[in-house]
C-alpha cells in the first residue's frame, strides 16, 4: 500500500532526483533538441516540492492533481503539458483515495498514459517518454496479474523502463523538437524517457 | 470583433508578429503571449490565459501557436477556461496572424476567419 503520507515523500524524492539530474537531462536534451528539459523539469518539480506541505492530510487524487496543475503552470516546455496532463489524469482516477494498492497503481498509470497520448498525439516508438512508461506499465500489469506484490511489480516496471530508455537510443525521433533532426537523433537517448525512468526508480526506492 | 492571440516560445517573435499584423490591421484586437514570465524562452499557461482573457468577447478568440508546448499549453488553457468560442488555428504563425488580424478587423466571424487562415496554410509563396 502507498499511503497519502508516503505519496508526499515520493513526490519530494522525485523533485530531489530531478534536481540532482538536472544538468544531465539538459545535456541529453541539448544533443537532440532545445536543451531545456532538465532546467524546466527542475523548475516544475521544485514548485511541486514547495506545495507539498499544503497537501498534508489530503487524498492522493488531490495530490496528483495539484502536482499536474503545478507542472503545467511552471515547466514552460513540452514536459509541462505532458507530465501535467499525466498527473492530472492519474489524480482524477485516484480521487478520494487515502491509500493505493497495486491495482490502483495500474489504473493510475493507465490514465496517465492515456493523457500523454491524447495531449501529445503520440504513441510508442516515437522516441518519447512513452517508450519508457508504456513498457513499465505492461510489466507492472503482468506482475500484479500474476499475483506478485507491489514492490516486485514496480521493480519489473523499472527494469522495463530502463530497457525502454535504451531502446530510445536505437530509433529516430518522430515527435517533438527532436524530430527536426530526424535520423541524427539515432544514438541519443530520449530525455523525456529518462526523466520518466527516474520517477519509477524513485517509486521503487520508497515502497 | 474576434480577438487574436499569438503564442510563441519566443517573446520577441510573438511581439514582432503582432507588430507586423497591426501594420495591416491597425484596428484588430491582437495580443502576444510569448516566452515565460521572466522573458526567457518557453510557453506560459498563465500568459496565454491572460492574453485570451484580454481579447475575449462573445465573438470569440482565435489563437495561433508555433509548435510543441505552445500547442499543448494553449489546448490546456482552452480546456480549463471552458469557452467554446476560443479556437486554435492550424496555420503558419506569421502569415496566419496577418490573415487573422485583417479578417478580425473587418468583422469576419470566427468560423470564417478560421477557414481563411486554413487557406493561408496551403498558399504557396513561390511559383514552383
Amino acid at each position: 500500500m502507498i499511503t497519502n503520507d508516503k505519496t508526499i515523500e515520493i513526490l519530494k524524492a522525485i523533485a530531489d532526483r530531478i534536481e540532482e539530474q538536472k544538468d544531465y537531462l539538459t545535456e541529453l536534451d541539448n544533443e537532440i533538441a532545445d536543451g531545456d528539459h532538465g532546467v524546466n523539469m527542475a523548475k516544475g518539480f521544485n514548485a511541486v516540492a514547495a506545495k507539498l506541505p499544503s497537501m498534508a492530510g489530503k487524498d492522493i487524487g488531490f495530490m496528483l492533481k495539484t502536482t499536474g496543475m503545478t507542472l503545467v503552470s511552471t515547466v514552460g516546455g513540452s514536459a509541462g503539458p505532458l507530465y501535467g496532463t499525466a498527473f492530472m489524469k492519474a489524480g482524477a482516477v485516484m480521487k478520494d483515495k487515502m491509500e493505493i494498492d497495486g491495482s490502483d497503481l495500474i489504473t493510475a498509470l493507465e490514465a496517465a498514459i492515456g493523457g500523454i497520448k491524447m495531449r501529445g498525439k503520440a504513441t510508442t516508438g516515437e522516441k518519447t517518454m512513452l517508450d519508457a512508461i508504456c513498457p513499465a506499465y505492461d510489466a507492472m500489469k503482468a506482475s500484479i496479474g500474476d499475483g506478485e506484490d507491489m514492490k516486485t511489480a514496480v521493480g519489473k516496471a523499472v527494469e522495463a523502463a530502463r530497457a525502454g530508455v535504451e531502446y530510445t537510443k536505437t530509433i529516430k525521433a518522430t515527435k517533438g523538437r527532436a524530430s527536426y533532426i530526424g535520423d541524427r537523433s539515432i544514438g541519443h537517448q530520449d530525455p523525456g524517457a529518462t526523466s520518466s525512468l527516474y520517477m519509477f526508480e524513485v517509486l521503487l526506492e520508497h515502497i | 470583433m474576434v480577438g487574436v492571440v499569438v503564442v510563441s516560445h519566443s517573446q520577441r517573435l510573438a511581439e514582432g508578429t503582432v507588430e507586423l499584423a497591426q501594420l495591416m490591421a491597425s484596428g484588430a484586437k491582437i495580443v502576444a503571449a510569448g516566452g515565460l514570465e521572466d522573458g526567457t524562452t518557453g510557453t506560459s499557461f498563465e500568459k496565454i490565459m491572460a492574453a485570451v482573457e484580454q481579447v475575449y468577447s462573445e465573438d470569440g478568440v482565435a489563437v495561433l501557436m508555433d509548435m510543441g508546448s505552445a500547442v499543448m499549453t494553449t489546448e490546456m488553457v482552452i480546456e480549463s477556461m471552458g469557452y467554446d468560442n476560443v479556437v486554435m488555428l492550424d496555420g503558419p504563425v506569421v502569415e496566419g496572424a496577418i490573415v487573422a488580424a485583417l479578417e478580425a478587423s473587418l468583422g469576419t466571424p470566427l468560423h470564417e476567419l478560421q477557414a481563411k487562415v486554413d487557406e493561408a496554410r496551403v498558399a504557396p509563396k513561390l511559383d514552383l
